[in-house]
Formats: structure tokens, sequence, C-alpha cells
């Protein structure tokens, strides 16, 4: 049995994932970094992107998340997102929908603040657009 | 002496009350499980943001880093943000929250600094006009229809921000009812803005060895950039949720007391109705009696 760190990715509505892991690979704004137990200390902003967790040396688990931060120990990898998604949930149909609806958002927006908001939500869905072909 | 007609109309009234506050009651029962779970899972978030927060503030030198988390340096210009509930039947929940935003408003301007208001709740600043009319600058009303969003702590918090960036005050105090139970809400103060950077001991390892030195992408500061209005969202998140839980027990314990309060008076009023028309009766018989005497 390899050494293991506890991850936990913690969405606004809930604890997604409290568990150990033999890897996790996390996608930090400067790139894609994979965590091992022992691990130095780190603090990372993440963009939207896909989380893989390795155990038993294949990749178990993939998440998508949109944006957050992760802070990593020798022992544990905490990452917290905004929203926090099973790879498998994303299905064509699910995405679409999402896409619409910030697209929608996006042209109803008459505020500053309610433009980026949706803005924001578009380039979300460009970006899940990506791992359903996958 | 009030007639057995106006006996009866009241205790029909009375009835039709008590129907209404059970219902009440009924609904802010499940409200209030629904706002305490989604204020439970809102938890892990909120701690684990700042334990990251406060690692970060721990490392940063004192005085240091933006001004969110350093402070301006004055102590001056206080922002209070008073959370209450936008409708009443709560029993002294929007009055408690009031009640102590009065005192600390009154403690800050006692010592001569200049106080802003910013109400989050139409039930607060109703009750804060009264005092302090000018005081309030802004109030947030359109939150929590069906249940607390994300996007509306956000939006608070953007506001907070802005000001702040803007120079229009240097320290800000939250003020909310922290859910401990159905029939226990606590009153709570919370500063803000600047971020409450915890003792220095809190945050260094037990083991005795050199605080967590950590590694930063990208930068330190620029993590504290986004990582500090994130922080303010997600307490004013935390505040509104605890919030809301708090307002549906307080109304249930409300609702509660009002139908036992209505169960009382129906029975008083029964009572009464019931001897009255005894009396009435036994008038009447005296009368038949007498008058069958008489003749």
């Amino acid at each position: 049995m390899a050494a293991t760190l506890h991850l936990e990715v913690v969405s606004l509505e809930r604890l997604l994932v409290s568990e150990p892991v033999e890897m996790v690979v996390v996608p930090g704004t400067e790139g894609y970094f994979g965590v091992l137990p022992q691990h130095m200390l780190l603090l990372s902003t993440l963009r939207p992107g896909v989380i893989d967790v390795y155990n038993g040396g294949a990749i178990a688990e993939r998440y998508f998340v949109t944006g957050g931060f992760a802070e990593v120990t020798g022992s544990s990898c905490t990452v917290l997102v905004d929203e926090a998604l099973p790879l498998a949930t994303l299905t064509r149909a699910f995405v679409t929908e999402r896409a619409a609806k910030a697209k929608s958002l996006l042209d109803a927006a008459n505020t500053d603040e309610d433009r980026r908001r949706a803005a924001t939500m578009v380039a979300h869905a460009q970006v899940m657009e990506t791992y359903v072909a996958a | 002496m009030p007639s057995l007609k106006d006996l009866r109309v009241r205790i029909a009234s009375v009835q039709s009350t008590k129907k209404i506050t059970s219902a009440m009651k009924m609904v802010a029962a499940s409200k209030l499980r629904r706002a305490q779970e989604a204020a439970e899972a809102a938890r892990p978030y909120a701690e684990r943001m700042e334990r990251m927060l406060s690692n970060l503030a721990g490392s940063m030198s004192a005085g240091s880093g933006p001004k969110m988390l350093a402070g301006t340096g004055k102590q001056q210009v206080h922002l209070v943000v008073v959370m209450t509930a936008n409708r009443g039947l709560c029993g002294g929940f929007n009055s408690n929250i009031v009640r102590n935003a009065r005192l600390y408003i009154r403690e800050l301007l006692d010592q001569g600094k200049t106080v802003k208001v910013l109400a989050v709740g139409r039930k607060g600043a109703e009750n804060l006009r009264r005092d302090y009319r000018n005081l309030i600058g802004d109030v947030v009303t359109d939150f929590g229809r069906k249940r607390v969003q994300f996007s509306e702590a956000d939006g608070i918090a953007t506001k907070i921000t802005d000001m702040f960036n803007a120079g229009e005050f240097d320290v800000a105090t939250m003020i909310y009812a922290r859910f401990k139970s159905a029939i226990s809400q606590i009153v709570t103060r919370q500063q803000i803005v600047p971020f409450p950077v915890p003792e220095k001991s809190a945050t260094a390892p037990a083991a005795g060895g050199p605080a967590a030195v950590y590694n930063y992408e990208p930068t330190d500061t620029e993590i504290l950039t986004s990582l500090l209005p994130r922080n303010l969202a997600i307490q004013v998140f935390r505040a509104m949720l605890e919030n809301a839980a708090s307002e549906q027990g307080a109304k249930m314990t409300a609702m509660d007391n009002a139908t036992r309060n209505a169960t009382d008076m129906i029975n008083g009023l029964t009572m009464k109705y019931n001897r009255t028309r005894q009396a009435q009766i036994t008038k009447e018989l005296i009368e038949i009696i007498s008058g069958a005497e008489a003749l």
C-alpha cells in the first residue's frame, strides 16, 4: 500500500470528497500540478478544469471544478472551489443547458456586476465543453 | 357583561387566529430544517477558507499586504452591517439584532467615530431608521426569496469591497444572529474588514518548529488579493445562512407560543361562554317559576 494523503474537495454547498488518495492532479492557475504525499507546503489558486484523483496507480475519480483555491501540506490537500461536479455528470445535454443559461444571463445583465458574473459563467461553460468531448 | 353572541364571535376569531399561527409554525419548522441544513453544509468551506487565510495572513509580516488585511491604519469610520430578516412575526429575532446594533452604534458614536450602516433586511432598516436615519447608507432587501443564494451574498460583499476600496470606511463589522437551536439564537458581532488575524501562537505549529512557510502560486499577494474578497463573500454568505436559520427558529418558537396562547384563550372564553349560558338559563327558569308561583 502506497502512502496516501488526505484529499478534501469542498464546494460552497457541501464537502464533496474527504478521503485518502495516492495522488491528485489539480488545475493550478499556472498549470496542472500533481500532489503526492510529503509535498511541500503550497497555496495556489485554481482555474476551471478537472481534478484527477489517483488510487491504485490509475485515475479513480475525476471532478470538474470552476476555479478556487488549493492548500497543500505534506499530509493533506484541501481544495476549495465554487462548484465541483463529478465529471460523469457533465453530459452533453447538461453542458448545453448551462451554456444557454449563461448566455441568456449575459444578455439580460444590465449592471457591471451582473455582466461580470454572467461572463464568468459563460467562460466556465466553455471550459466544460472541452471536457464533454474528451 | 358580553352577550352570548359576542362570546361566540370572539371564540371563532381566536380559533381562526390559532389556525393561522399553527400553520405558520409548521411552515417555519419545515423551512427551519432546510435552512439549518444549508447553514451546516456551508460550514466546511467557510472554516477551511478561514484556516487557509489565517495561515497566509500569519506568514505575512504585520502591517504589510493588501489593505483589506492590514487595514487602512485608521479606526475612524466604521461600517456596521446589520443583518435582519425581511419579515416580522418571528418573536424577538429582529429586535434583538437591532438592539445590539443600536448599542454598538451608540458606543462608537460616543467614542467620536463616524458610523455608516449597511442594512441587510427590511426590518433592521425600518427599526434603525427611527434613530439613525442619516447613518443608513444602503439597504439590501432583495435576498432569500426561496433560499439564500451565494450570488446574493457575493453582491453584498462586492458592495462592501467597493466601499472599502473607495475609502469610505476603515473597519466593517457584521451583526447577525448565530443559530444555536430553534429556541436559542445568539446575536453575534463579527469584524470582517480588515480580516481579523488570529494570535500568532494559534497559527504556529504545535510541535514548536518554525512557522509553516508556504510556497505560493502565483504569488502571495496575488493569492491574497483574490482570497480576501472571496473570504468576505463567504463570511457574508455564512452569516446570511445562519440568520435565515435563526429567523425560522425564532419564528417557529414565536408561533408555537402564539398557538399555545390562543388555546388558553379559547379555553377561557369557552368557560365564560358556558357560565354565561348557564346563568341565562337559570335566570329564565327563575322567571318562569316565580311567574308560576305568583299565580
